[in-house]
């Protein structure tokens, strides 16, 4: 519907004519832009601060006896968190060794059943799982294994991260496996080679630079979890490896020394977080390069 | 023999598919058992009341439940400006080239680093910081608190809601900018009548998402909130989130009425996030089928 033009617009109009509202609109879109790239640089100033902090911080901690020696009480000079280094690996592999045959599993059954509705039940339920906070699942992992087992212990830290890990290689192996044509399937298929052969033989070993990489995302994402080991590895100052026992890791270790009032323990944990920082970000490096080097491509 | 591996294999496949719904309402299975004690003992007090205090059996969850929305929703505000300013660079201006590539890169670099990293970062660097403006201010200089918080919960969120926006702003129909670029329209204006209405909801979901993500938070809050068991009278006090009175309390509750209660606490948790997290998730499907 047509309407006679109020004054005010009658006004922009002339003044469109004349060209200074054309100047206003373009000087309002070169502010906006500005304020685009400056609110996107600034981004930089918290990522710098964070880096440049561990970095110069942990530097001066970290030295080969740091890396290999046990933790010694506080006042003694010296000592180590190597006890942390095997705790938190310990945790990977327990975790590791649960999430990721159950996850490529289920990544496998999703992708093979694309459009069933249980897969779409199981896709939610993924959705869900990954939302959960991560020291609600501490919680669960607490009164499955820690409670029927009467102690705390790096078994219960390692099922709790699992919980963490499965979603995302779930996601991964999906993805991986959604990507690969049916060609392929169907020429195995074909020469008489039976559908769990062709699954394990030729579409898991097509798809298996997406796994690995979703591993080693999963990896990334719970070496530095630190709330869902709070009160299940439970942290330990002595070198341990009894999975049935409590561990201590370098998440875990980053936390108690930096609530401490001791300014050497603060050292330690910068120390430990840029050993952490470190391992998580060559790991989503590497998984980067992974992606971009050695993918089968269709 | 081909078939009855081949049968085999698929019940394995289907077991491990079931595995995950079942895990799921295990969990919550588990969660509403074990908080049993608690319903029984305190009942719907557990939601009116304030006061949280073991020693003298109270347990009251409201103080927490408005530090835990507090936090999230301040977090949620200061980051709405920087991740719609990434979503557009990234979606808009510079979609690719050597910017997109390092801004991409450091919002990768953010999400990846630890919470308890971004923690300790909080506690030695940003709380002085926030002392300081605090003494300009001229309230207690605590340092710890509320806004400290959020501040640190500011830059973890950012990459989320930025990644989820600048691919919702990029699928954008090409046709719809070159309409409104034709009729004269800057690019300014362009952005504001045609890409950010188009974008909305998208942009919504990815902010309710970081929602999900900032109200689970736990390590980066519980050590710059000031675990203050109290009601927050400022957004300068020391509170403590429901996350966070969980990690601080759980591993020396030896009270069973008090296990129970810090159990409920995360089971209260996990449904908010599922509710948040599920409408976010609701837009973000439907936006992406209607495409």
């Amino acid at each position: 519907m047509l309407q006679a033009p109020t004054l005010s617009e009658k006004k922009r109009s002339i003044n469109d004519m004349n060209g200074t509202g054309v100047l206003l609109r373009i000087f309002k879109d070169y502010l906006f832009q500005t304020a685009v790239i400056v609110g996107s640089i600034t981004v930089f100033v918290p990522l710098l601060l964070i880096l440049g902090y561990i970095v110069r911080n942990g530097i001066a901690a970290v030295d080969w006896q740091f890396l290999t020696g046990p933790p010694r009480p506080i006042g003694e000079p010296g000592g180590g968190i190597a006890n942390a280094i095997i705790g938190s690996a310990m945790l990977i592999v327990i975790a590791s060794i649960i999430a990721v045959p159950i996850g490529i599993a289920t990544g496998i059954y999703l992708s093979e059943n694309r459009s069933s509705r249980a897969a779409v039940i199981v896709r939610m339920c993924i959705d869900i799982l990954q939302g959960i906070p991560s020291i609600v699942v501490g919680i669960i992992a607490y009164a499955w294994i820690v409670v029927s087992s009467g102690t705390f212990s790096a078994l219960s830290g390692g099922v709790a991260l699992a919980f963490i890990m499965l979603p995302v290689i779930i996601r991964a192996t999906e993805e991986t496996m959604n990507m690969i044509p049916d060609t392929i399937r169907e020429a195995s298929l074909a020469l008489g080679v039976s559908y769990t052969r062709t699954v394990l033989k030729v579409l898991v070993p097509a798809g298996v630079s997406g796994i690995l990489t979703g591993i080693l995302l999963s990896i990334a994402r719970i070496a530095g979890e630190t709330a869902p080991l709070l009160f299940t590895s439970f942290g330990n100052p002595y070198m341990s490896t009894d999975i049935f026992k409590p561990v201590d890791s370098l998440p875990h270790i980053i936390f108690n020394y930096a609530i401490s009032p001791y300014p050497e323990w603060h050292t330690k944990a910068w120390g430990a977080a840029l050993v952490l920082i470190v391992f998580v970000l060559g790991l989503n490096i590497s998984a980067k390069i992974l992606t971009r080097r050695w993918t089968v491509r269709f | 023999m081909h078939i009855s591996s081949d049968r085999i294999f698929k019940t394995i496949l289907a077991l491990a598919g079931i595995s995950i719904p079942a895990l799921l309402i295990a969990f919550i299975v588990t969660l509403l058992i074990d908080s049993v004690p608690a319903f029984l003992r305190i009942g719907s007090a557990f939601f009116t009341e304030t006061t949280w205090d073991p020693v003298a059996q109270q347990f009251g969850v409201r103080a927490f439940v408005v530090g835990t929305i507090l936090t999230s929703c301040i977090a949620l505000v200061l980051s709405i400006p920087f991740s719609l300013s990434i979503a557009l660079f990234l979606g808009e201006y510079y979609r690719t080239g050597v910017w997109s590539t390092l801004l991409k890169s450091a919002i990768e670099l953010l999400a990846g680093i630890p919470s308890v990293i971004y923690g300790m970062w909080a506690l030695f660097v940003l709380v002085p910081m926030v002392r300081s403006v605090q003494l300009q201010l001229g309230v207690p200089p605590y340092g710890i608190g509320i806004m400290t918080a959020s501040l640190v919960l500011t830059v973890m969120i950012i990459p989320y809601s930025a990644s989820i926006s600048s691919d919702v702003i990029a699928m954008v129909p090409a046709d719809l900018k070159e309409a409104a670029l034709s009729l004269g329209a800057t690019r300014y204006e362009m952005l504001r009548s045609v890409v950010l209405p188009y974008a909305l909801s998208g942009i919504s979901a990815g902010t309710l998402l970081s929602l999900g993500r900032a109200l689970g938070e736990t390590m980066a809050v519980t050590m710059v909130i000031g675990n203050a068991n109290r009601m927050p009278d400022s957004i300068f006090s020391p509170a403590n989130t429901m996350a966070s009175i969980i990690a601080n309390e759980f591993a020396e509750a030896t009270d069973p009425v008090h296990l129970a209660s810090l159990i409920k606490v995360g089971l209260l948790l996990m449904i908010i996030t599922m509710l948040i997290n599920a409408a976010g998730t609701y837009v973000i499907r439907k936006k992406t089928l209607n495409q």
